[in-house]
């Protein structure tokens, strides 16, 4: 029973920790490049739950200034996690673009054949 | 008039910063190839003068707090000049000035006409990004700064000639972005741990905490997130690739530049916000640091010898050259700081002339393969000439930058009485002799193929020769008067390191 509930009492941060840990396997293990790039976003995600988690304060409201509450949420994380949202964003087109770029010159997106092309191509010089 | 000039002086740390990021739309905007580079290359000129004027600064009145739009520290982003970051921004700036002149010639060969505009917007970021990394004080405002060079230095990597570019510059992504998230978890442990993201708020109220297994964690964070960022070994594994792809130009900047401010990142964090003492004493980093930076300087030159590719070569010599610095930093005395502060500069000086030496070569005969190198020499005599002085500044031979890394770094193993670290450090170089030796025996004695491109080359072009032989000018007169390099070296190694003799 206590076990429970001491899972219970940071549930956002196991939830980030098992998502971290999804994400990084999809990188490495996957070797088709837009997977690579899921796994990418499960795992800043996780780190974007991390940051809002921590802001939070029990019965704590929005960060809305007014007289009828006294204690609200840290709004700070909140923001700087905007801005990683934004950077997750760029990171994201970035990799996708450059996806659509190497299918384009090596007629796919598995990372196994594209070494076996470059291979192939590194015995012909 | 004196007081207009005062107002800017006194805003130069965010105009370091800014003038960059406004120079970038422009470029974007000129599209035209020559007008965007010509705007790239006043606008690294400016920067260049600004570091140069911050770094006479904080030489002279010590460290200079910048509070960006007005804002009090901690509250707001503060920018902290000292003589650490100062000298950093002045490494990057200079080798952006040196490359741009270079990069004209070069990237209209190797990049299409229609991209240039665009390719020196993503310069200009990426040198806006690294400048403002080096310049900020606060912990969160470096993992933005971060993820602006890094995603424009994905692109300048993507824009090389051959389609290995792009597969190259994939993987760095990867990589470079679980890099900059593990930093962004570190920052966030370490926020909710003390409440501050200013480094020097952080510094005050670490020790408060610092037995706590989340200050902990988001010590191994940072120090991985970095190291990955750094390409320090066996974290290195996306930086071959990225370097042999890239166009000439942009692996000459960035291994001057990127590699280096991400070893002053880590400086930051391991000194002045955890503290040496932190880092050494309750997460055993020498325990750490040697064997991994000594394991990377042995195994990345052994795999340099053996590469068919001189950029490549080059590549996996950088790894082993971050391995010296981390075998300074990772000493953790004042004098081992030193070494790994003048290796930065002297490296990034080294390797951007000899990537540009290539860069070269690569213009007139389109190949940098060490068989297709033969008799280049001969055909064109300056180029090769410059890539055989920095070669020797690479090995350390006795009046050129390299012999002064060395010698410190010589220094601060015996101080610890660690004969086989000196040894190693000797053993290795002579390693770096055998992979430089190979390029240059095929350019000097080996004849060309008749009738191959190698045996009608021409010289390079003046505005290509002329930065290449500033640089090794600079090699060889920093190599014998050290008190700019060395100096500025130990100041910073000693703000650092704080009280520590």
């Amino acid at each position: 029973m206590s076990l429970l509930s001491e899972i219970f009492a940071y549930f956002n941060y196991w939830v980030v920790v098992i998502l971290i840990m999804l994400g990084m396997y999809v990188v490495m293990a996957n070797p088709n490049l837009v997977k690579k790039v899921i796994g990418l976003n499960i795992f800043q995600t996780a780190v974007f739950i991390f940051y809002i988690s921590m802001g939070e304060i029990e019965g704590g409201t929005a960060p809305i200034l007014d007289d009828a509450f006294t204690r609200y949420a840290n709004p700070l994380p909140h923001v700087l996690i905007l801005t990683a949202i934004v950077v997750g964003v760029a990171t994201t087109a970035l990799a996708l673009a450059l996806a659509v770029r190497i299918y384009r010159a090596y007629e796919s997106v598995e990372e196994d054949e594209i070494d076996a092309e470059d291979a192939r191509a590194e015995v012909q010089e | 008039m004196i007081a207009q000039s005062l107002q800017v002086g006194a805003h130069l740390p965010a105009l370091q910063v800014v003038v960059p990021l406004l120079a970038a739309p422009v470029c974007a905007l000129i599209q035209r190839p020559r007008v965007a580079w010509a705007t790239a290359l006043a606008v690294s000129v400016l920067a260049l003068l600004m570091s140069s004027a911050l770094l006479e600064r904080t030489l002279v009145a010590g460290p200079i707090s910048y509070a960006l739009g007005g804002w009090a520290a901690p509250w707001g982003i503060e920018y902290r000049v000292d003589t650490v970051n100062a000298f950093v921004l002045l490494i990057v700036s200079l080798i952006s000035t040196l490359v741009l002149p270079f990069a004209r010639d070069s990237v209209e060969q190797e990049v299409r006409a229609d991209r240039i505009g665009l390719f020196y917007t993503a310069w200009m970021l990426c040198l806006t990004g690294l400048l403002g990394i080096a310049i900020t004080g606060d912990a969160f405002n470096v993992f933005v700064f971060l993820e602006i060079s890094s995603l424009s230095s994905y692109v300048l990597i993507s824009l090389g000639s051959e389609r290995r570019a792009l597969v190259a510059a994939f993987r760095y992504l990867v990589m470079g972005t679980v890099g900059a998230t593990f930093i962004l978890i570190g920052v966030g442990l370490l926020y909710t741990m003390t409440g501050t993201l200013n480094m020097m708020d952080l510094a005050e109220r670490i020790g408060a905490v610092e037995d706590t297994r989340a200050v902990k964690v988001a010590f191994v964070f940072l120090t991985v997130g970095i190291a990955i960022k750094m390409a320090l070994f066996p974290l290195h594994a996306w930086l071959p690739n990225a370097y042999t792809y890239a166009p000439s130009a942009v692996t000459a900047f960035l291994a001057g530049s990127a590699t280096k401010v991400a070893v002053y990142v880590w400086l930051r964090f391991f000194f002045t916000v955890f503290g040496a003492d932190y880092a050494i004493e309750s997460m055993s980093m020498m325990l750490l640091m040697l064997p991994l930076a000594l394991s990377g300087i042995v195994i990345a030159s052994l795999v340099a010898v053996f590469q068919n590719d001189a950029k490549r070569l080059l590549a996996y010599s950088s790894v082993a050259q971050i391995g010296y610095m981390a075998l300074g930093i990772g000493l953790f005395s004042t004098t081992g700081l030193t070494a790994a502060i003048v290796h930065l500069f002297n490296h990034a000086i080294i390797k951007t002339v000899l990537f540009m030496a290539l860069g070269c070569i690569l213009l007139r005969t389109g190949s940098v393969r060490i068989a297709s190198l033969a008799g280049i020499g001969r055909r064109m005599p300056w180029t090769m000439a410059a890539f055989v002085f920095g070669a020797m500044s690479l090995v350390g031979v006795p009046l050129t930058v390299g012999f002064i890394s060395k010698w410190y770094l010589l220094l601060a193993a015996l101080e610890f009485g660690w004969w086989p670290v000196a040894a190693l450090v000797v053993a290795t170089s002579l390693l770096a002799a055998v992979y430089c030796g190979r390029v240059v025996e095929a350019a000097y004695f080996r004849d060309p193929q008749p009738g191959s491109i190698q045996a009608h080359a021409r010289e390079a072009p003046l505005t290509m020769l002329v930065p290449v032989w500033i640089l090794i000018a600079a090699n060889i007169y920093l190599g014998i008067d050290t008190d700019l390099t060395v100096d500025v070296a130990r100041r910073a190694a000693v703000i650092l390191i704080g009280a520590v003799p």
